[in-house]
């Protein structure tokens, strides 16, 4: 696996160069034609500041931004255990430093995806469609091919790599439109000193550059996209040791995969391609990120017959499958030996999980989730101020105060302590610091909380 | 003029030795770091599951009167389990993690028998963290191979074994679980 990320990184680095250097000529060339003396280098300049302000603003904020727009709940390991749970299963087994964050966003469409640009801060995030209706198995090997797009970095990769595109084709609209605008007015343009002028055998050019850099930057962006999807689904595939978990996910996911919130540069970065409108072509010029998915779940399938999950396995499908090149490099088969699949795991029904997923968002974000004795369960909103609520259907009385905070002394040292009162039902208690509220899922078994503002950790006592 | 080039050259090829030696020793250092840091998540998480145990243990006796040997069974095996586990040896580490597993896939069968216990929800959630931090061992474990695999590879291949002979990196041992039959976590089936 570590193997894998350092091969990644030098071949990564090539194709960014390459794209780097088509986008910086394309953009000198521009100025050249404006102004044929220090215009290459003025054009060259521009083309790179474009690119770098955009690339600074999605390395400090894209993770940020694309989980604020789309609502996204955090998840921590009380008030959804299990989803928890799965996550941390593949943090463990991908040997990652630092446990990923997990978001749920509301989407009735079976989707997910990574971010983190910066090793130290990434996040999966799944659609609430996605953990109502997959099972345990499912889920883990959704959850593994995305932990394996962080492992690889391939979130960081492809935000730049958008980026470029995104610069050149940008640049190459302006162009086409500043070009016509030119030949249609020509005096006007020219005098203002704006649109593309000079010999026409430089407009002739600039023309065909226009046309063919952004097609070429699609080229080198897509191929490389489709290449670590595959990668991603070996690397799941090798992780959870169970092919055919991930494959009846992509199933599943690839019926409903469509999700509403997505933009073309984050689009990489998901299981299945959000924008799919049901043809899958896999022509080489198809403008699609992602590989066509029934291929990626017969090469998951028939590793899943063979009985032993390796890269080199995979690698031996993917020729057979795909198409013959290496999408893994010798060092890094040589040096994986395989493991036997794993046996299935047995899921609770699916109803309970829809359920469950309900009250996970609205705990999330901030609703008080009563349970009363005669089953019934109240949720009220963060913004109701009521200290008591009655039943609407057996008319009890239900304490809406939450919980407290005690303390215990032991061995001299002093610890926060709360004490569950039931273990069926949610319950929650606003932290030391007031910033803060805890709510515990009726799944929750931990021994410690740790307040996610202040950092204080509260101990957990059971009846 | 000819000893003065003779100095450059003689000097240059000494920083490059020694920039080479440093480099591999730390590339050395790094890969037994990442099989200390691995071995210390199995070892997180074994801890994990003998403290889940005894709750576990707890919450089916009270539906479970008859099945007491059970019980003083996978008692008996979570007790020499933390004892290896002390010890730190990789090797009786896996015999004795061995012996836990069998008694605890036992244990689980028994629990198919009591449909009441399987209602609990008190038992579902600690079913479910158990089950979790099995997979979390199995994972761990496969985790700390693939990294004892890559060290080793480098303790034995040239040149990096040159270092390690003159710094004597030693070889780590793999995490095997003896019986082959059961080299998979048991599969908590409720």
């Amino acid at each position: 696996m570590w193997e894998l990320i350092e091969r990644n990184k030098r071949k990564s680095l090539i194709v960014l160069i390459l794209m780097f250097v088509l986008m910086t000529a394309f953009s000198g060339a521009i100025g050249y034609g404006i102004e044929p003396n220090y215009g290459f280098y003025w054009g060259a300049l521009f083309g790179i500041l474009i690119w770098a302000v955009q690339s600074l603003v999605a390395y400090f904020l894209g993770d940020d931004i694309v989980l604020h727009f789309n609502m996204a709940v955090v998840v921590t390991p009380e008030s959804s255990p299990q989803l928890y749970n799965i996550v941390e299963e593949m943090k463990i087994a991908a040997g990652l430093a630092v446990m990923p964050e997990i978001y749920i966003v509301q989407s009735s469409g079976l989707n997910a995806f990574a971010t983190g640009i910066r090793p130290n801060k990434t996040a999966i995030c799944v659609t609430s469609g996605l953990v109502e209706n997959l099972n345990r198995d499912e889920l883990q090997g959704v959850i593994a091919h995305e932990m394996s797009h962080i492992l690889n970095r391939d979130v960081l990769f492809m935000t730049f790599a958008g980026v470029m595109l995104g610069t050149i084709t940008m640049l190459s609209n302006a162009l086409l439109k500043g070009t016509v605008f030119a030949n249609s007015n020509r005096r006007s343009s020219r005098k203002k000193g704006v649109g593309v002028g000079g010999h026409p055998a430089v407009i002739l050019i600039l023309l065909l550059l226009a046309i063919f850099a952004p097609i070429l930057a699609r080229i080198f962006y897509f191929t490389i996209s489709k290449k670590r999807e595959y990668l991603a689904d070996a690397t799941a595939a090798r992780l959870t040791r169970y092919p055919i978990g991930l494959a009846s996910a992509l199933d599943k996911i690839a019926k409903k995969s469509s999700v509403s919130f997505v933009s073309k540069i984050t689009a990489p970065m998901f299981i299945v391609n959000p924008h799919f409108t049901g043809s899958d072509e896999d022509s080489f010029f198809s403008a699609s990120t992602h590989p066509p998915i029934y291929k990626r779940i017969a090469i998951l399938t028939q590793l899943q017959h063979g009985g032993t999950v390796s890269l080199g396995n995979y690698q031996k499908l993917y020729e057979k499958e795909v198409e013959h090149s290496q999408l893994l490099s010798n060092a890094v088969l040589k040096a994986d030996t395989g493991e036997k699949i794993r046996q299935q795991s047995v899921e609770k029904t699916a109803p309970e999980q829809a359920k469950a997923v309900e009250d996970i968002i609205l705990a999330n974000t901030g609703f008080k989730i009563l349970t009363c004795e005669c089953g019934l369960k109240i949720k009220l909103p963060p913004s109701s101020m009521q200290t008591e609520v009655r039943c609407p259907r057996c008319k009890r009385g239900l304490s809406a105060a939450g919980g407290t905070l005690g303390t215990a002394s032991e061995g001299g040292e002093t610890e926060l302590v709360f004490k569950r009162m039931s273990l069926t039902a949610w319950e929650s208690f606003p932290c030391q610091c007031g910033n803060f509220t805890f709510q515990l899922s009726p799944l929750f078994r931990g021994t410690y909380v740790i307040c996610k503002r202040c950092g204080a950790k509260v101990k957990i006592e059971y009846p | 003029m000819g000893i003065i080039a003779f100095l450059a050259i003689f000097l240059a090829v000494v920083a490059a030795c020694a920039i080479l030696l440093f480099t591999l020793y730390n590339k050395l250092v790094g890969l037994r770091n990442i099989v200390r840091n691995s071995w210390s998540q199995i070892d997180v998480q074994l801890k994990r599951r003998f403290d889940l145990i005894p709750n576990l243990v707890e919450t089916a006796k009270g539906y479970m009167k008859h099945e007491n040997e059970t019980f003083v069974k996978v008692t008996e095996a979570r007790a020499a389990a933390m004892s290896a586990i002390n010890k730190g040896d990789v090797k009786e580490v896996g015999a004795a993690t061995a012996n836990l597993d069998s008694s605890l896939a036992k244990m689980m069968l028994t629990f198919e028998n009591y449909p009441e216990l399987k209602a609990n929800q008190n038992f579902m959630s600690l079913q479910e963290e158990l089950s979790s931090t099995e997979n979390k061992i199995a994972f761990a474990r496969q985790a700390y191979n693939d990294a004892v695999m890559i060290y080793n590879n480098a303790v034995e291949m040239f040149p990096t074994n040159i270092i390690a002979g003159m710094f004597s990196f030693k070889q780590s041992d793999f995490f095997e679980i003896e019986d082959k039959s059961e080299k998979q976590a048991p599969k908590v089936t409720f």
